[in-house]
């Protein structure tokens, strides 16, 4: 069975259609990675998943875990096990990066029936995750993202991912503004998340992040479809090309 | 409705039984006091929403209700009644029940060498030689009409001395209960602190009640702060929504004195909070940090006025309000820097945060500045929650009410963060949080229920 399966979703913002009839599957222990131009819908995709209420649904169906995902709120979504590494991550001055992670955590556990976690078996479980992102403790204490380099925001997000283990992981462009260092160590974080229970997505422009983080399927969305789909060799395959060919090929189907 | 001559004619009828038996009235200058007090606001009555500095507070309500001085013989109120008012860790906790000091509900405490505290009323006579100098020296009764029926109805409060030299660790906690009655009471609290030369303390005044129905508190506090003295006060009001709260807390400074005024604002139906430093000896340094939290139909109005009037003295003003409801918020940020107030550094912030469509907030700055070599600055925003914020925390498992809560607690946090860490600060965090965690639960589109309209009608 299928942890996400998104059958012909359409999604608009401010009456102008930006998926227009999505179809895709992923299965546990799955990574899948979704490649595209930019402006073509995929943190769109990412957001509606992740149940942003500033796009409205128009079409489709989307489950998780089979339940009905578009009629959850986000925190909802969150609890089931949604987790969304944003591209853009905000800055929230005033809340402290451990205080709103441990608040997470606990949402989450308490939704699912657990206790939640004191600081005193938190703190330890949080520096080993942060060593592994190679991550200074001095982030415990300082606002969530403020004043975060891009690099930074960017492993924040993957740290948040270790802490609150989805069931699905979406990742949006986090290899951009990565060095090569903190691609890698990044990479051995997502790596160090896949397992047979859990799947996830990877949006991506670069063919660089899918070296390290091997996808099984690669699908290339245009203008809020899904164009074309295959095995790792077609990010390498696109790299040399482009998306040229595949959006001539979209913009004649479309028309013919 | 009562007309505005009425509204005078019945403080004037108390005013004249109240004078005669007030405590020590046999003292010429206290008499003449309360005497230039009434005088004065027989000449204007209340302000009226055409005065430039009530523009944004209508005080028809006040006016309306036949108030009736709150005088000998608030119903009994038990220590059991008190208990969760007080605070760990802080030096004494005097207890007023409608303006009045009550011996039976405060604890003295054990207080070092060279600290005061009492009640006013007996301060004055034990000893009034050591009043005389400081009372009613520096409040403006010409401004403030408030000010001037304080005055005329001097009588009780809190009188707190610090001696030259001496410094207080613990706070002084100075706490005013409007009891429940079965009509609408006006009391008139008027506290003095003296903080001599070199000396230090901190002192919390706060405002509760027990029971509800229509009250006014109209509070007046001088501090003093003598040279080189450093000093904390803190304001919090948090009575019941159908109480009326003004207080004035006017602040001399003397050289190179460090005085910091933190007001909470979270309770009350309509609440006026005046604060008026002047910073009146070189090097002086004031910080003024405000919150106030409203709901309902509540009306929050911080109106701050300060006065340089010497050079190299810096002021620093920050008010954060946060509104939801039907509440409305006004910031009146005054700052005169007179003639010879060379080298002033006076700045000023004030940030709104907006929960509802129908929360409002007026705010207005208002420099004036007669010296040429100063550097002055004012800044305001009005905004909501943050949209963006508020999706990333939920998209992390953490609901909207904690969400809003969370990021409504940040906001807020940056007044916290300039109270000193201690009994207080640790009080007013956990006021904080309460006053948040309401707000924060009550959806901008959840229709009021009538019995929240602020005042009830007058009987
Ligand atoms: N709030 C919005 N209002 C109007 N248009 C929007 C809004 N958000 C996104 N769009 C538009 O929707 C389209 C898809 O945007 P989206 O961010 O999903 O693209 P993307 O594939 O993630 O692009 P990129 O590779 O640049 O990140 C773009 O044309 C964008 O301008
Ligand atoms: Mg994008």
């Amino acid at each position: 069975m299928s942890l996400l399966d998104i059958k012909d979703l359409r999604v608009t913002v401010d009456d102008h259609e930006i998926l227009k009839g999505l179809n895709l599957q992923l299965k546990p222990g799955e990574v899948h990675s979704i490649m595209g131009p930019n402006g073509s819908g995929k943190s769109t995709l990412a957001q509606v998943l992740a149940r942003r209420e500033t796009f409205t649904v128009t079409g489709g169906q989307v489950q998780f875990n089979g339940k009905d995902l578009l009629a959850m709120k986000p925190e909802e979504a969150a609890c089931e096990g949604v987790f969304l590494a944003f591209q853009y991550p905000v800055e929230i001055p005033g809340i402290g990066n451990a205080y709103f992670l441990r608040s997470a955590l606990n949402a989450i556990r308490k939704y699912r029936g657990q206790d939640e976690m004191d600081a005193m078996d938190f703190l330890p479980m949080l520096r080993e995750k942060m060593k592994l992102l190679e991550m200074d403790e001095k982030y415990l204490n300082r606002s969530v993202n403020e004043g975060f380099s891009g690099g930074e925001k960017k492993r924040n997000e993957i740290l948040q991912m270790a802490m609150l283990e989805p069931k699905l992981a979406i990742l949006d462009e986090t290899d951009s503004g990565l060095d090569i260092d903190a691609l890698r160590i990044v990479a051995a974080g997502v790596n160090a998340m896949r397992s047979p229970d859990r799947a996830i997505l990877v949006v991506t422009h670069y063919q660089r992040l899918l070296h390290y983080i091997v996808p099984d399927r690669v699908h290339v969305l245009v203008d809020g479809r899904i164009e074309r789909s295959g095995g790792p060799e077609l990010a390498l395959q696109l790299e040399e090309t482009g998306y040229a060919a595949i959006e001539a090929a979209a913009r004649g189907a479309s028309r013919g | 409705m009562a007309t505005a001559t009425q509204a005078i004619e019945n403080y004037a009828e108390s005013f004249r039984g109240f004078e005669q038996s007030a405590a020590s009235h046999d003292l010429l200058w206290l008499r003449q006091l309360r005497q230039s007090g009434f005088a004065r606001f027989g000449e204007t009555g209340f302000p009226t929403t055409r005065d430039e500095d009530w523009r944004f507070t209508s005080l028809a309500a006040i006016a309306q209700i036949p108030f009736r001085l709150a005088r000998n013989g608030h119903g009994p109120l038990s220590r059991n009644q008190i208990d969760c008012f007080r605070i760990p860790g802080v030096a004494c906790q005097l207890v007023f029940v409608d303006g009045r000091f009550s011996p039976e509900l405060s604890s003295s405490g054990q207080l070092p060498e060279g600290v005061e505290v009492a009640s006013l009323a007996a301060q004055i006579a034990r000893d009034p030689g050591a009043i005389e100098p400081h009372l009613g020296r520096h409040l403006d009764l010409q401004r403030d009409p408030f000010c001037a029926l304080n005055t005329a109805f001097l009588e009780d409060g809190a009188y707190v001395r610090i001696r030259k030299g001496v410094v207080l660790g613990e706070p002084i906690h100075l706490l005013f209960v409007s009891a429940a009655h079965d009509a609408p009471t006006v009391c008139h609290p008027r506290n003095l602190i003296v903080a001599e030369e070199n000396s230090q303390a901190t002192i919390l005044e706060e405002y509760v009640s027990t029971g509800s129905g229509a009250t006014l508190c109209n509070t007046a506090t001088e501090l003093v702060a003598g040279d080189h003295a450093v000093v904390s006060h803190y304001m919090i009001e948090r009575e019941h929504n159908q109480a009326c709260n003004i207080s004035t807390l006017r602040i001399q400074q003397g050289r190179s004195a460090d005085v910091s005024s933190h007001s909470v604002l979270a309770g009350g139906a309509l609440v006026r909070n005046n604060v008026h430093p002047v910073l009146a000896g070189e090097g002086g340094e004031c910080l003024i940090n405000g919150l106030f939290i409203g709901g309902g139909r509540q009306h929050l109005d911080n109106y701050m006025l300060v006065e340089h009037a010497r050079p190299h003295c810096a002021s620093r003003q920050f008010y954060n309000g946060i509104l939801g409801g039907h509440a409305h918020g006004v910031f009146h940020g005054r700052i005169i820097v007179h003639k010879d107030a060379q080298k002033t550094d006076a700045r000023q912030t004030n940030r709104n945060l907006l929960l509802s469509d129908t929360a409002q907030i007026d705010t207005k700055p208002q420099l004036e500045i007669y010296a040429d070599d100063v550097k002055c600055t004012h800044g305001a925003t009005i905004g909501q929650i943050d949209e963006e914020a508020l999706f990333y925390l939920r998209s992390r498992g953490v609901d909207l009410a904690s969400a809003r809560r969370l990021l409504l607690l940040a906001f807020a946090g940056e007044c916290l963060d300039r109270m000193k860490p201690g009994p207080v600060r640790v009080h007013i965090e956990k006021l904080i949080h309460d006053s948040l965690a309401q707000i924060a639960h009550v959806s901008h589109d959840v229709p009021l229920a009538p019995q929240e309209a602020a005042l009830g009608e007058p009987r």
